[in-house]
């Protein structure tokens, strides 16, 4: 009879073992990737978890900003070599399952960062205590490196870049890939992620186009916007073409704030309507003008027929008519 | 009484009114004060410099040395390009004086091109020193034009504030001492004789009118054909009316520019068609893109899949880039798994719903051609030993590019990092020397 109890009981607490165990895997399921292959050049959430996934265990020290740069691209590179996936940069379901049960994502305490605009980093296992637990136990990690903490401090005499990112080297040596057989975990488990020092980074970026930064893209806008605003969205990208066009001609100026404020050059310039806040179509146009777009036709000059007088205007070779511009050579 | 009492109010206003009115105009004066000082110092400064250019021109003509003659060649280009700063800050704006900006910017690129080149190994010929020649009394006739120009202003205290209230007015015949006189420069510059430049393609006109040159052979196709072709392009089933017109003639190429309604979204897609050939030479639709829907990757290859079906072969991802909601795809051509980067596409992919938002393929047209030379000189080992040896490279491919004298170069392509910076390299396949060196760009913070 007792041992019939007993059994029961047993099994009754081995099930509760598991539904409890079940309960806390569940959290982190959640909070995996979605199903995306993620690219280089992609940016959004599931690459601020990849980023904060790399970096936990080591192999990314760069800031985790949710864009997948040159940084990002090496390192999910070198993870790949590492581990014999396929060495292409693409974050596809292999790599992103090894993270997920080798890693701790701590989303909440991140994307709070993120939107504090706080810097930090979000390094796995970082002291002793943490490392022996069974996994880096979840307010351990991430919280190493303070937002509160001072530049200046930190600037590490002895940070390790780029190739090894520092794995603990004291107590656990490096990726030794056979150690504990209690999860089919591959190696990444057993990257004992170093305590590095974690520098902070200034976090939330964006892409721009090379050569352009986003103040640039900016001015641009007001531009594009002050001139042709109520234009069709064609028309909008012309404009940001052109003035892209003089950049590039000989006979104007070469960067992209002389283009614009050359005295007589605009007239949105010179009565002052770039000053207003342009709109995102003009932002998209001037985002597409830059990415190469010309709608223009190479076009260095426009105008308005109904409003320009000069006769010299009239006498360019003229391309096309966009709405209410006509652009010409 | 009473009349006393408005009689005094009145008079406090007027006077009130009065020193207002006072204020106002001194602030005005000051600030019209400002902007023409501004532009006096642009213009006594661009005689400065034109003197300066003159002058060290001459000077190069009289070097022997060629420690001396690459610094001083340098100098010439740095003058240039201050002249050509000062030149921008001038209120001319649409008043043409672009004969004399192409000329700083000629012998700009004519003295960089001589002050770069190993004058040790390869001095300056005979050729050269008569084209340096001729550019010296060019310039000495520029030079000679400002300085009248310039006194005119000095002793008839002209001021650059008129000249902008002169061409705004746009008056014609424009009659100003300042205008009339950049008038005389610029013809006399458009009647100099060309120097030759070795050679080289002077080009300061844009890639139309290699599109032009690189279809002019191709059969022609009227306005249905051009639609029919626009309509398997997209390639949607939602596609409406279209209007077409034909581009002027600023223009190299002879292009259909074709507005199609697209009746799903109530926007309009627009595209130019060439006539010769029928290629699409840029597409987009206007429509607002809406919270994206899929990843950067399928959108990748959705744009491959597009390119596909439009008969672009063997065209290679090689950088993608997602603004927000919108994939942005830069393709260029792989022959024999060489990367031509002369030959480039950009497709645009909104990432709602996946369709094409955008098309690009001006370079593609320009540079396009068969049979390029692939043969490697030089090893992708000896390249590398040409590296700087702080770079870790981390990827080679073999690439043809364009180089800074304008010639395709068969180029051994490296990425590599230094630190936490990812640079690309190109190496010459056939000599060896560094092409081009780059900084790729991180991604940029937020500042705010």
């Amino acid at each position: 009879m007792n041992g019939k109890y007993f059994r029961l009981f047993r099994q009754f607490t081995i099930l509760m073992t598991l539904i409890c165990v079940s309960i806390l895997i569940v959290p982190d399921d959640a909070e995996a990737f979605t199903q995306q292959v993620i690219q280089k050049g992609a940016t959004g959430d599931d690459v601020v978890e990849l980023q904060a996934r790399m970096q936990y265990n080591g192999y990314y020290d760069g800031p985790i900003d949710g864009v997948f740069g040159w940084q990002t691209y090496w390192s999910v590179r070198e993870f790949q070599e590492q581990f014999g996936l396929e060495v292409d940069g693409l974050v596809g379901e292999d790599m992103k399952d090894m993270l997920v049960r080798a890693t701790e994502y701590d989303k909440e305490f991140v994307h709070r960062m993120l939107r504090e605009g706080r810097e930090f980093t979000h390094y796995g296992g970082v002291d002793k205590h943490i490392q022996k637990g069974p996994k880096g136990s979840r307010d351990g990690a991430g919280r190493t490196g303070g937002p509160e903490r001072d530049r200046k401090e930190q600037a590490p005499p002895e940070q390790p870049r780029a190739e090894e990112p520092a794995r603990e080297p004291a107590a656990e040596p490096a990726p030794e890939p056979e150690r504990p057989a209690e999860e089919e975990v591959p190696a990444p488990a057993e990257e004992e992620p170093a305590p590095q020092d974690d520098e902070p980074n200034i976090q939330k970026a964006m892409n721009v186009p090379d050569g352009f930064s986003d103040n640039d893209i900016r001015i641009m806008a007001q531009a594009v916007y002050g001139e042709a605003r109520g234009e069709p969205y064609e028309g909008q990208v012309a404009v940001a073409a052109v003035i892209l066009n003089r950049i590039n001609s000989p006979i104007f100026p070469n960067t992209v704030s002389d283009v614009i404020f050359e005295p007589r050059a605009f007239t949105a310039v010179a009565d002052g309507q770039i000053w207003m806040d342009p709109d995102e179509e003009a932002r998209k146009a001037v985002l597409d003008a830059i990415n190469g777009q010309d709608p223009s036709g190479n076009a260095l000059y426009y105008f308005n027929p109904q409003t320009a007088t000069s006769g010299w205007i009239w006498s360019r070779p003229q391309i096309k008519q966009i709405g209410k511009h006509i652009f010409c050579e | 009484m009473m009349r006393n009492i408005v009689i005094g109010v009145l008079a406090v206003a007027l006077i009130g009114t009065g020193m207002w009115g006072f204020r106002e105009q001194e602030e005005k004066n000051t600030v019209m004060m400002q902007s023409e000082n501004n532009y006096q110092r642009a213009f006594h400064d661009l005689t400065y410099q034109i003197d300066l250019l003159h002058d060290e021109i001459g000077a190069t003509l009289a070097m022997n040395s060629k420690e001396r003659l690459s610094p001083s060649l340098a100098d010439v280009w740095r003058i240039t390009s201050e002249a050509q700063n000062e030149l921008g800050q001038l209120p001319l704006g649409l008043m043409p004086f672009t004969k004399t900006e192409e000329f700083l910017y000629k012998v700009g690129n004519f003295s960089y091109r001589h002050a770069i080149r190993d004058l040790d190994q390869d001095p300056l010929t005979e050729e050269n020193y008569d084209d340096l020649k001729q550019l010296y009394s060019q310039a000495g006739e520029i030079q000679k034009e400002l300085r009248k120009v310039q006194s005119m202003v000095l002793r008839e205290n002209l001021r650059w504030t008129d000249v902008e209230l002169d061409l705004a007015a746009q008056d014609e015949p424009l009659n100003n001492a300042v205008v009339n006189g950049f008038h005389i420069i610029d013809e006399k510059v458009g009647g100099f004789s060309e120097v030759n430049f070795d050679n080289e393609t002077n080009k300061v006109t844009g890639n139309d009118e290699d599109i032009e040159k690189n279809i002019k052979n191709e059969d022609q196709i009227n306005e249905n054909e051009a639609i029919d072709k626009a309509r398997e392009f997209l390639n949607q089933d939602s596609l409406g009316d279209v209007q077409i017109t034909e581009t002027g003639k600023g223009l190299a190429y002879e292009a259909y520019s074709l507005v199609i309604s697209d009746g799903e979204h109530g926007t309009n897609i627009t595209m130019d068609i060439t006539k010769k050939g029928g290629h699409p030479v840029w597409m987009l639709n206007e429509r607002e893109v809406q919270q994206e829907k899929i990843s950067l990757n399928e959108a990748s290859e959705k744009a491959e899949d597009f390119l596909e079906r439009n008969g672009y072969d063997n065209m290679q991802l090689v950088e993608s880039k997602q603004y927000e909601n919108i994939g942005v795809f830069q393709f260029v051509k792989l022959d024999d798994d060489v990367r031509i980067y002369t030959d480039e596409i950009v497709v645009d992919v909104a990432l709602d719903e996946g369709d094409i938002a955008g098309f690009e393929s001006f370079a593609y047209l320009a540079n396009n051609k068969q049979d390029r030379e692939t043969e490697l000189e030089i090893s992708k080992e000896e390249a590398q030993e040409r590296l700087n040896p702080n770079l870790n490279v981390k990827e080679h491919h073999v690439a043809v590019i364009e180089n800074q004298l304008e010639e395709e170069v068969l180029c051994h392509e490296f990425y590599g990092t230094i630190d936490n910076d990812t640079y690309r390299i190109f190496i010459n396949a056939k000599n060896g020397r560094e092409e081009q060196v780059e900084k790729l760009d991180n991604p940029e913070p937020v500042y705010q």
